[in-house]
């Protein structure tokens, strides 16, 4: 049998059952490999010991016959998630030493299906970044490298942490969230499946919010398979989330297996032709919509007139949320406190001092669009453009099923590049930031490598609630693909 | 749309966040910039367009007004920066307080 940590979700699951190996040795077996690749700091918190508590838990469970879906499946989950009885940062200093008191849905459910806990992942502050390196913690390290270049790659971000640690094998799965394109973004640069679910799939309760009406959980792994198992077990209706949707959970493995796609219309918007995109991007776009022609899927252009404005009122939007949702750490009941003489500069130092340079900038950005005199003309105006890029989606989704589109307009860039103008880092999200402003699904799947050996990714975007469409053409892309790429050293 | 150092300034006052006087100046070349880029959005007419505030077109639920949890004072305070005060150290849950600054003279 190859090493148990080589080995997929549903390879492990079926491990398990089998009793081919117990559920505490898979757990040893990959927080082994959290030591050995501990330099990429992929994660904030280590939790080993609660691993093999679980594990045993597991071990127990899959004894008596009680197996969940998920039953001793180790797994990272974004330091964003809180967990009981486990610091929670959000890679904040201003959350440093937080200690939640409950747990998130998302993460109850993992539990509740016999998945496995190693440790909580690293991120850009409070989800905040496409890099990972506004983290307070540290820059996270993409286990991939050019060839023939030592230089660190980011691993894209926000959740660069939990895309990390899948392509480095320390997980088969991992957590993650995604606002404007957080888990699609670095599924891409780490060559893995990574899925942002429609707004609602999954509840957000527990979850450190940022922008509440774009944030949705989401999974990471290596297959897509695999991802639709984590997104089924992570998914359905939570009363503590009035956002979360009242549907019934689809069977979204079964869709995955499914990779027929014969007569799936698959339209290609061509406003995602832009300056900027690296060619190679463009090659592949192609090719991937060569290979879904190839296994009997009609493409389709379609237009998305408004594509170009969803990137600055997706600036509008998310820190106006998010001056809103931070606006609880104030110093007074949970997180860093830095004294002063009365109460506001009790909240203005403990405010300086904990919130980290790009969330200051978008609390700034948000107060401004907020602040009186100056809603209508930013506020309302992006909310607006926003009802414009959602009609575009649902005009499209008139004439195909899904679509297929780049998912970065380029591969993993070196950490420390595009730090100097902040615009420049916001447009690493151009292709991902309009189905979030729709609140569609979007998966990112590898599909191959540049000419410098790095993975390169595309998107597929589903109708709202169709995640099931949208994994049986991402299976035929994974199938058609045949990536099977593997960071060197990992 | 040019934002100086004194609208860092007041809006920083309003987010109630600490700038230090050296970091305006540049923050408000970053933040003009930024600004500079979203002034694009007015190139589009949205003149009787309904701003959308959700995706969701589920219409929020309601539910009872009762209470469903509580004696959980212990766990409400148990992160509190430099800890809580309690009522009854020896009983955490009847209850304690968050100690800030002196408000009231």
């Amino acid at each position: 049998m190859a090493a148990l940590t080589d080995l997929t979700i549903a390879q492990l699951t079926s491990a398990l059952a089998k009793k081919e190996a117990s559920a505490v040795e898979v757990a040893d077996a990959h927080l082994a490999k959290l030591d050995e690749h501990r330099t990429l700091n992929a994660f904030i918190t280590e939790t080993p010991d609660k691993a093999r508590e679980m594990a045993r838990a597991s071990d127990a469970r899959l004894a008596k016959g009680e197996a969940g879906l998920l039953e001793g499946v180790p797994l990272a989950i974004k330091d964003l998630f809180c967990t009981e009885g486990v610091q929670t940062t959000a890679a904040s200093k201003i959350l440093e030493g937080f200690v939640p008191q409950y747990e998130s849905t998302v993460t109850a459910n993992l539990w509740r299906s016999g998945a496995v806990m190693v440790g909580k992942t690293n991120l850009d502050e409070f989800a905040m970044g496409s890099s990972n390196m506004t983290s307070h913690f540290g820059g996270v390290e993409n286990p991939w490298k050019r060839r023939g270049d030592n230089r660190k790659l980011v691993p894209g971000g926000s959740s660069g942490g939990s895309a990390a640690a899948v392509a480095a094998y320390m997980v088969p799965g991992s957590t993650g969230t995604d606002t404007g394109g957080s888990i699609r973004q670095p599924a891409a640069f780490c060559g893995i499946v990574g899925l942002k679910p429609t707004y609602g799939r999954c509840s957000r309760w527990g979850v450190v919010a940022f922008a509440s009406s774009l944030d949705q959980p989401g999974p990471f792994a290596r297959t897509v398979e695999d991802t639709a198992l984590l997104l089924r077990v992570m998914s359905g209706h939570d009363p503590k989330d009035s956002t979360s949707a009242p549907l019934p959970v689809p069977d979204f493995t079964a869709a995955a297996r499914n990779p027929d796609i014969r007569g799936m219309k698959v339209g290609i918007p061509k406003e995602y032709r832009v300056d900027g995109t690296s060619e190679e991007i463009v090659t592949l776009w192609s090719k991937g919509m060569e290979m879904l022609k190839a296994a009997g899927a009609e493409p389709v252009e379609v237009s998305l007139p408004h594509t170009k404005y969803a990137l600055p009122a997706y600036y509008i939007v998310a820190p106006a949320e998010c001056s809103s949702n931070l606006a609880r750490y104030d110093g007074v009941r949970f997180g860093l406190r830095v004294p002063g003489k009365d109460l506001t500069e009790l909240y203005e130092n403990t405010r300086g001092a904990g919130f980290g340079k790009e969330t200051r900038r978008r609390i700034l950005i948000g107060t401004y669009v907020l602040s009186a005199g100056y809603y209508d003309a930013y506020y309302k105006k992006a909310q607006q453009i926003r009802a414009l890029i959602a009609r575009d989606f649902k005009q499209a989704f008139e004439t195909c099923d899904v679509l297929l589109t780049p998912t970065a307009p380029t591969a993993a860039f070196a950490a420390g590049d595009k730090m100097d103008d902040p615009v420049t880092m916001y447009l690493n999200d151009m292709f991902t930031i309009p189905a979030s402003m729709a609140g569609l699904p979007g998966i990112s799947v590898p599909v191959s490598l540049d000419k410098d050996g790095l993975p390169l990714g595309l998107q597929l975007i589903g109708r709202s609630f169709d995640e099931e469409t949208l994994l049986r053409a991402a299976a035929a892309l994974e199938k058609a693909a045949a990536f099977g790429g593997r960071a060197a050293g990992y | 749309m040019s934002l100086d150092k004194e609208t860092v300034a007041r809006i920083a006052r309003l987010a109630r966040l600490k700038v230090p006087e050296e970091e305006l100046a540049p923050l408000a070349g970053e933040l003009s910039g930024i600004f500079a880029w979203i002034e694009q959005l007015n190139e589009v007419d949205t003149n009787n367009v309904e701003p959308m505030s959700s995706v969701s077109d589920v219409t929020l639920p309601m539910r009872a007004d009762k209470v469903t949890d509580g004696g959980i004072a212990a766990r409400v305070l148990a992160n509190a920066p430099g800890g809580a005060v309690y009522i009854d150290p020896a009983d955490k849950n009847a209850g304690g307080f968050f100690s800030v600054p002196k408000v009231v003279e």
